[in-house]
């Protein structure tokens, strides 16, 4: 298989603590780019206090997404309250178009603008929440050839995100949550290895 | 936009041959009607040209080529489609804050004063824009030059009628921008619609003006452009920079959305910070 080179994790309802775990887990020399969404209200962190908040509890360096950013390998980029986050080839752009599902950033517009700019070189993570966002986009990784993983249901704050994302990509990897970060190491170092 | 789930695994040539009917449908929008969307950045533009093929019931990029070929009024559509950027009143009311702190106190020393607000789409920026002007006492020597590519929008926003649902919404934002009256009384209800003062306009140019294919109309105190250039590539941002640079007075100031940055560009050293959280500019020169 192709190497990981990014990364596409999305989080609804409880998902603060659910992508501190996940990101918690991965070394400071993670071979990947990451990029996250996660719904938050447009007016609570204006002055980024989660990004502050993981880039102070994790090794790799977390930042909020800026227009045009270069996407490295160990950075984190958080999607800003109130845009959508989109990835181009080597780089993140910005949009205020309209909330998809209520919801901006979507994590259906993250996920599926990775899947076309890194093809099967991205893995897309869908973690806890209590809506179907992510669903669409993560079966548009895996239609393109790149790993699918979702939290297991039975270990999210709220399944139903998680079961939109089985529902609609069946053959993703189910991990506890505290088993994605080792996953997404496996998945960088063994693609590294053989691709 | 429309969801749609598709199983099947996407190939390698499928990706090629959707990048050639990307590249020709903008070439042939660029050679039959001029509008020039080749420099926006991929992936937004990916999107919105497939929310086009699903609203006209097609299928592929190539049969939308077909479409605004032959139908110019799909190309209106498509048009819409690709420029229509949403906005609010007193979007990051914070910014507000520091126009009112930082900037219009530099403005103030103008006997005239000129503004742009580029890429203006239903007027609800500038309006924002002409009421915190006005609250500052300067309103009647600016004149707010709001131009966009979209001529149904800039009427829109010549009509000054925006939806009274917002108006929470907007009031709330309004507080915390500094607003200094009732933003209520701005407006009158009307049915669904909130009716803004209509001497809020007079002060405001409504225009077309292509930010990819037009050039400079003006030297400007003040340039507004707030989440417009998030959707262009990296190279047309360039050229932009260039036409504002070429469209500012001595000492012009230009203001970017709160997510956009210049640092990374050609014209980084041309500009100092006035407000480094807002993205908020002050030319050297």
């Amino acid at each position: 298989m192709a190497a990981v080179q990014l990364v596409a994790i999305g989080a609804s309802w409880g998902g603060l603590q659910a992508v501190e775990c996940v990101l918690g887990a991965l070394p400071a020399d993670f071979g990947a780019a990451i990029v996250v969404a996660q719904h938050r209200q447009a007016r609570e962190d204006h002055n980024d206090r989660l990004t502050s908040l993981l880039d102070g509890r994790c090794e790799l360096v977390v930042r909020e997404a800026e227009d045009k950013q270069a996407l490295r390998p160990g950075v984190v980029l958080l999607a800003p309250a109130d845009y959508h986050l989109l990835v181009e080839p080597g780089e993140v752009a910005l949009s205020v178009d309209a909330p998809v599902n209520f919801s901006r950033p979507s994590i259906d517009i993250l996920l599926r603008s990775a899947a076309d700019a890194y093809g099967d070189r991205v893995a897309g993570v869908v973690l806890t929440g209590a809506n179907a966002d992510g669903a669409e986009g993560l079966a548009r990784i895996a239609a393109r050839g790149g790993a699918a993983i979702v939290q297991d249901p039975d270990t999210a704050v709220r399944r139903e995100m998680p079961d939109a994302a089985l529902a609609t990509t069946p053959a993703a990897r189910v991990a506890a949550l505290e088993e994605i970060g080792p996953l997404l190491v496996e998945l960088v170092r063994s693609g590294a290895r053989t691709g | 936009m429309a969801v749609r789930v598709n199983f099947a695994p996407v190939h390698d040539d499928d990706d090629a041959r959707e990048r050639l009917e990307m590249d020709l449908l903008l070439e042939a929008i660029q050679r039959r009607y001029g509008y020039d969307f080749r420099g926006y950045a991929t992936a937004s533009l990916r999107r919105r040209l497939w929310h086009r093929v699903y609203g006209e019931n097609l299928e592929t990029l190539s049969g939308l080529q077909e479409r605004i070929l032959h139908q110019p009024p799909a190309m209106e559509r498509l048009l819409r489609d690709l420029s229509i950027n949403v906005t609010e009143m007193f979007r990051d009311p914070g910014f507000y804050r520091s126009l009112r702190e930082r900037v219009f106190p530099l403005l103030r020393t103008h006997p005239f004063i000129r503004v742009w607000n580029a890429g203006c789409s239903t007027g609800e920026e500038s309006y924002s824009l002409a009421i915190a002007l006005r609250e500052e006492g300067l309103l009647e020597r600016t004149r707010i030059y709001a131009t966009d590519i979209d001529s149904e929008a800039l009427a829109r926003a010549s009509a000054g009628t925006f939806p009274l649902e917002r108006m929470q919404r907007y009031t709330e934002n309004y507080l915390r921008a500094g607003g200094t009256e009732a933003f209520s009384s701005y407006y009158v209800a009307d049915g669904d619609s909130a009716r803004f003062d209509p001497s809020l306009v007079d002060g405001i140019v409504l225009a077309q003006h292509n930010l990819v294919t037009d050039g400079s109309f003006n030297e400007f105190h003040l340039i507004v452009c707030r989440n417009v250039m998030i959707y262009f590539g990296s190279a047309l941002q360039e050229d932009v920079l260039q036409l504002f640079g070429d469209s500012m007075s001595r000492f012009g100031i230009l203001a970017l959305g709160r997510k956009e940055s210049i640092r990374r560009s050609r014209h980084a050293e041309e500009y100092e910070p006035l407000d480094e959280a807002e993205k908020i500019f002050r030319r050297r020169i």
